[in-house]
């Protein structure tokens, strides 16, 4: 599953990853390894535990077994901020933006590491404390270009339309300088229209930023048309992971999505199953394209 | 963005001579002598109300989370205070009585800011009705144990007997450094929540998940809010003990700490120009319904359910009086500006980043009172 | 037996007289946070409202010549009207409209609303309520278990067996476990959430009215602030228990009650004087952080985190 031309450091080594919540393995064995540029596609049925790895990976819960590396260095344990400070950054599934605040307070807020006044700055208004907040004022300003949100950086976040609102809590996320960017379902509820705007905003910050991304996302086409891997999680293991043509193609997947019942079964014949639902087969092959 | 026609420098400016002048007004009232002793002791109190409700504005409004154990630090800043002057000047240290007011009242804020850091670490970890509690708690644990403190006037710990008032206290508290520190208090809480700082805890109000994944250590900011609000009613306990002259543990109750929580709440959470109106409003009041004195707490429980009812934000929402701005629209007349500032004013924006007429809240008594009049 | 035992064996008494009366107002709050999420602060102040009603009505039911204990049906009565009229007036209004610190304000003003109102109409003064039961105590040897709060401990076992039975068997029962899991979901399920969460109002306020004649009978005064620590405590014997949970409420009234007898009684001993029985009051909060900070969902709870 790796391509054995790259061997540098990778950004997120994962290994044997996993989490047990009163005796329910929500997240077992899982292994991942994500370079730099890389666009990796994390996918499965629902409850699968697609968000637990999330929250895994970004210390909300702490992994009972396993263990995690993001550019060499052990995150297990860590706090979320620190986690973040580190380099991973997220999009969560229900939009948690900071309602009461502006577009670009939103994002200043995600920019606090970058500023070094203290308290004492802040109550003086020091030199320090004006350079720091107009510098910090044009790099929001520069990110929600990106994003087309300059125009409504004074606008209350509570106030944009859901589809800008989801770009917003991107933008969050990347201005927290991270390596590696999470995006759990940025695409859900959203029009074909705004879908394929994110498809090419998600382009460009990978492009511009020379960051890895890991998707969580159910919109097929979108995950086959824009991930290099992708990996399919089922009742909370791997059970398939490569490419997007060889995942579309994959019968235990396909199974696992329509529900068969020996679908989590890892040795399950592949050749036994009857021909797979054509509309999903169909939207990941075609996505695939 | 506005255009902002004073320069930010020259807004700062505006606000000093706004404090300035405010001060001048409450000079001349206490030297002419139309202010008497009584009128004197309600500044007094309108001035330690307003360094109580602003600070607690800053736990409650802005960062979101209600504690009902505020008069806890506040009592221990008082005791501290007054016992640290009670030895002084049993030792003959510090003669001078106002360097000795400000030392011990600042001793005060710095006892209670620490036990506000020991009691926040733990009590942060809870959020909401759990939170309230707790701090009710501790603040009951406080005046329970100021009250068997045999040094603070009670009977002692072996007695086990209720306390007593701590008395003979120097009262060498002065209106004029009183209104100062006031000042400063307004000031260093309105800098800060217009900072980084104000920003991240107001991330934290909104959502303390996303503030977390945005990178700000949550844990940290929320014991710094809980630290900052109990050092400035430890100073508001410091000055009050040195201005009554005697000490009652029941201060450190927690139906005196829903008294200062109610203010906030009229004056609007978030709102240092709320806090500042109706700590003054609510220290008058009763004063001139004083015929009608056993009503007061059913009136004000009346009205805080009508308030909870039709404006939970409070009177004035999250909305800051503005001197610069008044006079930018005094003497610019600009109907676009004036458009802004409307929306603006609706309370649409919380701080919209408009650094350049941010130093309303360095409002005194005398000009919120009038302007909002 | 020694008197240090038959010392220890009363204080136990005591503490479970009181405990009883705890549980009972427990099991009040429990329901309503239930339901809710909120804690009632007024719940307490129900308690007194009955206390009020009891010694009203109780000379004119006496010279009816019926027992004095009639007097618990104008009590429930007033108990669940003035529960409704607070859950309607205040509470559904702010809940609809504000957030979780608003309705926990509100209930707070609802609480000075209540006590400020008594003390308006009543003067702050104690009054006295007359007696209401005469039970023989039951003597073991030397000790005596006043009857009352034999009686006090077995309505509050027969009430919490009811209301399990309720919330677990009847219709309006799974109405109520239904909207505390849910509110939404349950308003789709076809439950009239308003009216279940009303129920839930009067049941708590009928419960109060029960322990408002269970605590006059044990402690025969009454004044505006009596509920306040009452229900504080009372509130800290739910937490203890497990928030939500009705044995829970029930142990956690019973555990609070003795160890406020006990401490009363040796804590000063025990600590060789460093902490004396003033501070009993206090060593309830005590428990009330240590078990939040330890345990939050207390000794029957489920433990509920935010889902991300």
């Amino acid at each position: 599953m790796t391509d054995a031309k790259n061997s540098e450091q990778p950004i997120l080594k994962a290994e044997h990853l996993g989490i047990t919540f009163g005796g329910l393995k929500a997240v077992s064995d899982f292994n991942m390894t994500i370079r730099k540029g890389e666009l990796i596609g994390l996918i499965g049925p629902n409850g699968a535990g697609k968000t637990t790895v999330f929250n895994l990976l970004t210390g909300v819960y702490k992994p009972t077994e396993g263990d995690f590396w993001l550019d060499g260095q052990h995150m297990n344990g860590k706090k979320t901020y620190q986690v973040v400070r580190a380099g991973i950054a997220r999009t969560f599934q229900n939009i948690r933006l900071f309602k009461q605040l502006t577009v670009e307070q939103n994002v200043l807020v995600a920019f606090d590491e970058s500023f070094s006044y203290h308290m004492g700055g802040a109550i003086f208004r020091t030199p320090r404390f004006w350079k720091q907040e107009n510098e910090m004022h044009a790099k929001a300003m520069d990110l929600l270009k990106i994003f087309d949100l300059d125009g409504l950086a004074s606008t209350q976040a509570a106030n944009l339309p859901y589809g800008q609102q989801r770009k917003l809590e991107i933008a969050r996320a990347l201005a927290t300088g991270m390596k590696l960017l999470l995006l759990d379902e940025p695409a859900a509820g959203m029009n074909p229209t705004e879908t394929e705007d994110l498809l090419r905003c998600i382009n460009t910050i990978r492009d511009r930023f020379g960051i890895a991304i890991l998707l969580i996302e159910h919109d097929m086409s979108l995950v086959m048309s824009v991930c290099q891997r992708i990996q399919v999680l089922d009742y909370g293991r791997t059970i398939a992971s490569g490419t997007p043509e060889e995942i579309a193609n994959n019968p235990q997947v396909i199974s696992a999505y329509l529900g068969a019942d020996d679908s989590d079964d890892a040795e399950a014949d592949s050749t036994d199953h009857a021909t797979p639902e054509p509309s999903i087969a169909k939207t990941m092959q075609e996505g695939a394209r | 963005m506005k255009k902002s026609m004073l320069s930010t420098r020259q807004s700062y400016l505006v606000c000093f001579l706004g404090i300035l002048a405010s001060f001048g007004v409450v000079m001349a009232l206490c030297e002419s002598g139309i202010a008497n002793s009584y009128i004197k002791g309600i500044m007094m109190t309108a001035c330690i109300a307003i360094i109580m409700t602003t600070s607690l504005n800053l736990t409650i409004g802005v960062l979101g989370q209600l504690t009902l154990g505020c008069c806890g630090f506040e009592a221990i800043g008082a005791y501290v205070a007054a016992l640290a002057s009670k030895y002084m000047v049993a030792a003959g240290m510090l003669v001078d009585p106002t360097l000795r007011f400000l030392v011990t009242t600042l001793l005060g804020g710095v006892v209670a800011c620490v036990f506000g850091i020991l009691i926040g670490i733990p009590a942060l970890r809870l959020h909401g009705d759990y939170l309230a509690i707790i701090t009710l708690g501790f603040g009951e644990i406080i005046r329970v144990i100021i009250q068997n403190l045999k040094v603070a006037g009670g009977m002692g710990l072996d007695k086990g007997a209720a306390g007593q008032a701590l008395i003979g206290i120097e009262r060498t508290a002065n209106l004029y450094i009183v209104f100062w520190i006031m000042i400063i208090t307004v000031v260093v809480l309105f800098m800060f929540g217009r900072s980084r700082y104000g920003r991240a805890v107001k991330a934290i109000r909104d959502d303390e998940i996303a503030a977390g994944a945005s990178g700000l250590n949550t844990t940290y900011l929320k014991v710094l809010v809980f630290a900052i609000s109990a050092f400035f009613a430890g100073i508001a306990g410091g000055i009050f003990a040195q201005y009554i002259g005697s000490l009652n543990p029941t201060m450190a109750g927690w139906l005196n700490s829903i008294n200062y929580v109610i203010m906030v709440v009229f004056g609007g959470m978030g709102s240092i120009t709320g806090s500042i109106v109706s700590a003054i409003g609510l220290t008058i009041l009763p004063e001139l319904l004083r015929a009608f004195a056993d009503y007061r707490m059913l009136a004000y429980s009346v009205v805080l359910v009508l308030v909870m009812i039709f404006r939970p934000q409070g009177i004035f929402g999250s909305w800051e009086f503005s001197l610069p701005r008044l006079v930018n629209r005094l003497l610019f007349r600009n109907p676009k500006a004036e458009a802004e500032e409307k929306a603006e004013a609706a309370g649409k924006t919380d701080d919209a980043a408009e650094t350049g007429t941010e130093t309303e809240a360095a409002e005194t008594a005398a000009t919120t009172e009038t302007k909002e009049a | 037996m020694t008197d240090q035992i038959i010392m220890f064996i009363s204080q136990l008494f005591s503490g479970l007289k009181i405990g009883s009366v705890y549980a009972l107002v427990a099991l009040g709050y429990t329901m309503v946070y239930g339901i809710i999420r909120l804690i009632n602060f007024a719940h307490g102040d129900f308690i007194m409202v009955g206390a009020y009603v009891l010694m009203l009505t109780i000379p004119a039911i006496v010279a009816a010549g019926l027992p004095a204990w009639v007097a618990i049906v104008p009590a429930v009565l007033v108990c669940v009207a003035v529960g409704i009229i607070v859950e309607k007036a205040a509470y559904k209004p702010v809940r609809e409209k504000g957030n979780s610190m608003t309705a926990l304000i509100t209930a707070i003003a609802m609480s000075l609303l209540l006590e400020n109102g008594a003390q308006a109409i009543f003067g702050a003064d104690f009054q006295t309520v007359p007696t209401i039961f005469h039970l023989p105590s039951i003597a073991f040897g030397k000790l005596k278990l006043p009857g009352d709060t034999l009686l006090t401990i077995v309505l509050g076992l027969i009430i919490m067996i009811g209301l399990q039975l309720f919330v677990k068997f009847t219709k309006q029962g799974k109405a109520m476990r239904a909207v505390s899991e849910d509110k939404e979901a349950a308003v789709l399920m076809g439950i009239n959430v308003n009216s279940t969460i009303a129920l839930t109002f009067a049941i708590g306020s009928g419960l109060a009215a029960v322990a408002s004649l269970m605590y006059c009978a044990a402690y025969p005064q009454v004044s505006p602030m009596m509920g306040a620590m009452l229900g504080l405590k009372a509130f800290v014997a739910a937490v203890l228990g497990g928030i939500g949970s009705i044995p829970g409420a029930m142990i956690g009234g019973i555990a609070i009650g003795l160890v406020e007898s006990l401490t009363k009684a040796y804590i000063g001993t025990i600590t060789g004087g460093v902490i004396t029985s003033a501070f009993s009051d206090a060593i309830v909060f005590a428990i009330l952080i240590v078990v939040l900070l330890v345990k939050p969902s207390g000794i029957m709870g489920k433990n509920e985190g935010e889902k991300v």
